[in-house]
């Protein structure tokens, strides 16, 4: 099994043209003592039977079911046209652009998202994209570092608890104090989630100013589908908004790959990491985009970089960009609105569970079942819900205690279906 | 090309989804937004066809041979994209492996995590393999995060860490990031690492050294074995840089080289799609010094099917789930489909690939070395840079010859680098036809040298003003 294209009898002709006798001599430098001690692989595989195999794999796992799990990545639809396009492999099978002339499809294409994201948040610059949502929180932390040479690192509780548990594997090497609450004074930055892990919206308008005031940034982690309505970071005075794009028209992927999104306000584009492009004009005044701010990077800077990022997200990327092309300035405000509506719609019908939110929500929600939650999330993959994420397996609940999301994709029935089967395995 | 924004009509719309079907809730103004976000409104054939216009503008693998230097720009098989979008992996939540009530609903996508490990982890002889790296250098920082967690577990200050001056970018930058020193050592003359050089810098406050193997001039490194006794015997760790790792699969494995630590890039070796620059996937294999430290949870196999554990000691997630996991799925099916010949088969003709190349313009571009290159050869464009042409010029000259150009200014070591990496699924055609493009530039810097300055001119754009790029920073409109 191959996919290489040369017969034995090339192999020879070319063998010929450089001089040895054999493959193996190309490898002289690679002494006898230093050769593979073991290479126990299985043989290869046919194409059909390497399909057979992972369709096989496939069935085993969760399919067909009607889904209210959400918890940093959510079920959204995802038009045809996503998949269409970035399927095409002038896009997928395409390197970094660094020979921009043969490379402004993906330049255009990611001036047009950093477009977008700026337009979404608010903000004035947007990169071209970091990992995911998790990692983009720690970059954005030692952004702050780097801006404010302080070395406190405060997390408020809204922020998603697997995102703060990757934040402090990252910096667990670095002289940084990381605390939880909310007090900006002498710190870095504040990091808060909009809406928070456990769905609740807030304005926090008055806490930038107060991070301002005391010198410190605030980072806001966003869910960019709820900017189709809520208030924007660039509103409320983030200095730095990050974000898990997976919303934006990417597949679940069991986790990867996503989506890391940064924007930043202008004073701080120099600091922020990751690949930026920009539009300029070749010598004739056509307009062309390039890669630009380099020296910040670690192919130009090495151990002086912003960041050592280099490969990044650039497909998903695209995608989110596709997404939000297709939806345009009415579409999104239109998925926001039905994710929005249909949440409260169903919060309405768990009159027999408590809502544990003080105030209002967004998409998701969490409540207190009279029976545990792992419970009743595993009765319920069986009559065909994902019911949400029990927030006690993350250590951010009560062994009662459900998180609850709805995208635009689930119907009134589906909701009523639920509220039924969640309530009766309750009672 | 016009940009979406200028191509947008007021009210015009490409998805419409349908009436709400429960009544319309509301938020309090003061947590809303003022104004829409301002995306573009288009028709759904305007965005088609906006994207399939911009699709044109780009060289990909499928349309054009791309021999970029350390990049290993391989094809990559249909058959990946294929079982990629199974809707059964595609369509899955990761917050499934989250609470072992649903565990038993993700055996297929665990089953295939504890697969890919397995793979990985004898292709380079090491104990075990986290997937949870997002990028190539995502798992030098994890790697080196690993190593930071040893040292402070044994209760050594060892704050530093040794890298070749030939080192990708990415080394210094990880070990920075994961909160090192970093010394650089420099190279011999000859393109290899020499052992005194290393043992110059040697001391107790060394926490290992990074090392790629074959290095970025395209060297096996002969002291390496020797390199890595060293730092074993000052209790330094060596990490293996898996960038050229397409050189030796089963030939040299870093697990037997000595290494301890390592980053497998799914991306070159194993033929994942580079994306216009991601997803990528940065495996991390370990050997038996680090392996109580690796990320978790971890697929383990348990009484009844897989089950997730986290190591003794680990350092905790460096990914919210599993990384890139469709990104291993691929890997998966291309593992699968060569096997234990096939996988060595693709670095045996990568090998003679990059040497056939080489044979053919050693004569019209100066070799950077002398010593016998493996998957990649790195030239010097020196000699016609004195002539006014440099290795830019060549760049931009190969792209109106109808190919990508190889890899430019890197490694930093070599003056007017190129450096070719043909990969092994390239056929001897096309390498031809390469390297009598190469010949005819070659033959150009003498004869016609402004062609060459002018160029690229068949592109959709000449060369652009980056200076002006960056005193505007236009970065959005």
């Amino acid at each position: 099994m191959t996919w290489v294209p040369s017969t034995a009898a090339e192999r020879d002709a070319m063998l010929s043209v450089i001089g040895a006798k054999t493959i193996d001599d190309l490898f002289a430098s690679v002494p006898a003592s230093l050769r593979a001690k073991s290479w126990a692989l299985p043989a290869g595989i046919s194409e059909m039977a390497v399909r057979a195999r992972l369709e096989k794999w496939a069935a085993r796992n969760a399919g067909g079911v009607t889904s209210f799990l959400g918890g940093g990545a959510y079920d959204h639809f995802i038009p045809a046209a996503v998949d269409a396009l970035t399927s095409r492999s002038e896009f997928y099978t395409a390197y970094t652009p660094y020979q921009p002339e043969c490379s402004q499809g993906t330049l255009q294409s990611i001036y047009e998202y950093q477009s977008a994201i700026c337009r979404l948040t608010g903000l004035d610059y947007a990169n071209a994209s970091l990992y995911d949502g998790g990692t983009a929180v720690f970059e954005a932390t030692t952004m702050a570092v780097r801006l404010t040479r302080r070395n406190r690192v405060v997390c408020h509780g809204s922020l998603n608890p697997v995102y703060r548990a990757m934040l402090e594997t990252h910096i667990a090497n670095l002289d940084l104090e990381l605390e939880d609450g909310e007090s900006p004074e002498g710190a870095a930055c504040v990091i808060v989630q909009n809406p928070g892990f456990r769905g609740d919206v807030e304005d926090f308008t008055a806490l930038a100013e107060r991070c301002h005031e005391e010198g410190a940034l605030l980072v806001m982690s966003f869910y960019p589908i709820s900017l189709g309505i809520l208030k924007s970071p660039g509103e409320m005075g983030v200095d730095i908004a990050v974000a898990e794009g997976q919303c934006l028209g990417v597949p679940l992927n069991f986790g990867g790959p996503w989506l890391g999104v940064m924007a930043t306000r202008k004073e701080h584009v120099r600091k922020m990491p990751g690949r930026i492009a920009a539009a300029t004009e070749d010598a004739q005044g056509r307009r062309g985009f390039v890669l630009t701010l380099q020296a910040r990077e670690q192919h130009i800077r090495r151990e002086k970089a912003m960041s050592n990022i280099c490969s990044n997200e650039a497909l998903c990327a695209l995608r989110a960009l596709v997404y939000l092309t297709l939806l345009g300035k009415e579409g999104l405000r239109e998925v926001a609105r039905h994710c929005h509506s249909k949440a409260e719609y169903l919060k309405k019908r768990l009159s027999f569970a408590q809502i544990l939110n003080d105030g209002p929500t967004f998409n998701e929600f969490a409540v207190r079942l009279p029976r545990n939650a792992e419970e009743v999330a595993a009765e319920l993959i069986t009559r065909g819900f994902l019911a949400g994420l029990p927030l006690a397996s993350l250590g951010a609940g009560e062994p009662n205690d459900l998180l609850i999301a709805v995208t635009e994709r689930r119907t009134r029935e589906e909701l009523d279906a639920f509220a039924h089967a969640l309530e009766e395995v309750c009672s | 090309m016009q940009l979406s924004y200028e191509k947008s009509v007021p009210g015009r719309r490409a998805i419409v989804l349908d009436p709400l079907d429960v009544p319309e809730a509301a938020l309090p103004a003061a947590l809303c937004r003022k104004e829409a976000a301002a995306l573009p409104e288009l028709g759904e054939l305007d965005v088609v066809r906006h994207f399939t216009r911009l699709s044109k503008l780009n060289f990909g693998i499928d349309s054009h041979f791309y021999p970029l230097g350390s990049c290993t720009m391989k094809y990559n098989p249909k058959l990946a994209e294929a079982v990629a979008a199974l809707a059964g992996f595609a369509h899955l939540h990761p917050h499934l492996s989250t609470s072992p009530a649903f565990w038993a609903h993700c055996q297929g996508a665990f089953e295939l995590l504890y697969e890919t490990e397995q793979w990985l982890a004898e292709i380079a002889g090491m104990k075990e393999v986290t997937l949870q790296p997002i990028a190539g250098a995502h798992g030098e920082l994890t790697g080196t995060l690993l190593m930071a967690a040893y040292h402070r577990d044994r209760g050594s200050k060892k704050d530093t860490i040794l890298i070749p001056d030939s080192a990708h970018g990415t080394n210094p930058a990880s070990a920075a990031i994961a909160g090192f020193k970093v010394i650089e050592i420099p190279s011999h003359e000859d393109g290899t690492l020499r052992l005194d050089s290393v043992k110059a810098a040697m001391s107790d406050t060394v926490a290992g050294i990074m090392m790629t193997c074959p290095n970025t001039h395209g060297l096996f490194e002969p002291a390496v074995a020797e390199i890595a006794d060293l730092m074993h015997a000052h209790d330094a760790l060596v990490y293996y840089d898996g960038a050229n790792l397409n050189a030796i699969m089963g030939i040299a494995r870093p697990g037997d080289l000595g290494f301890d630590v390592m980053h497998y890039n799914l991306h070159k070796t194993f033929a994942t799609p580079h994306g216009m620059g991601g997803p990528g996937s940065g495996p991390v294999g370990v050997g038996e010094r680090l392996a109580p430290y690796l990320p978790g949870p971890r697929v383990v196999k348990g009484g009844d099917g897989y089950e997730l554990r986290a190591p003794e000691k680990s350092i905790g997630r460096v990914a919210a789930f599993f990384g890139n996991f469709m990104m291993a799925l691929r890997a998966y099916a291309y593992m699968c489909h060569l096997g234990k010949e096939g996988l060595r088969q693709a670095s045996e003709n990568a090998v003679l690939n990059a040497n056939y190349i080489f044979a053919r313009l050693k004569h019209a571009y100066e070799p950077a070395f002398d010593l016998p290159f493996m998957h990649e050869c790195v030239f010097t464009a020196a000699p016609q840079a004195k002539k006014g042409v440099r290795a830019l010029d060549i760049a931009k000259a190969l792209l109106d010859r109808g190919f990508h150009a190889p890899t430019v200014y890197f490694p930093l070591t070599v003056k007017e680098s190129l450096m070719i990496e043909p990969t092994e699924t390239e056929s001897r055609e096309t390498l031809d036809e390469f390297c009598d493009a190469m010949l005819d530039i070659a033959e150009a810097v003498d004869s016609d040298p402004e062609s060459l300055h002018e160029a690229p001119k068949t592109t959709p754009v000449g060369r652009l003003d980056e200076v002006r790029a960056a005193r505007q920073l236009n970065c959005a409109c």
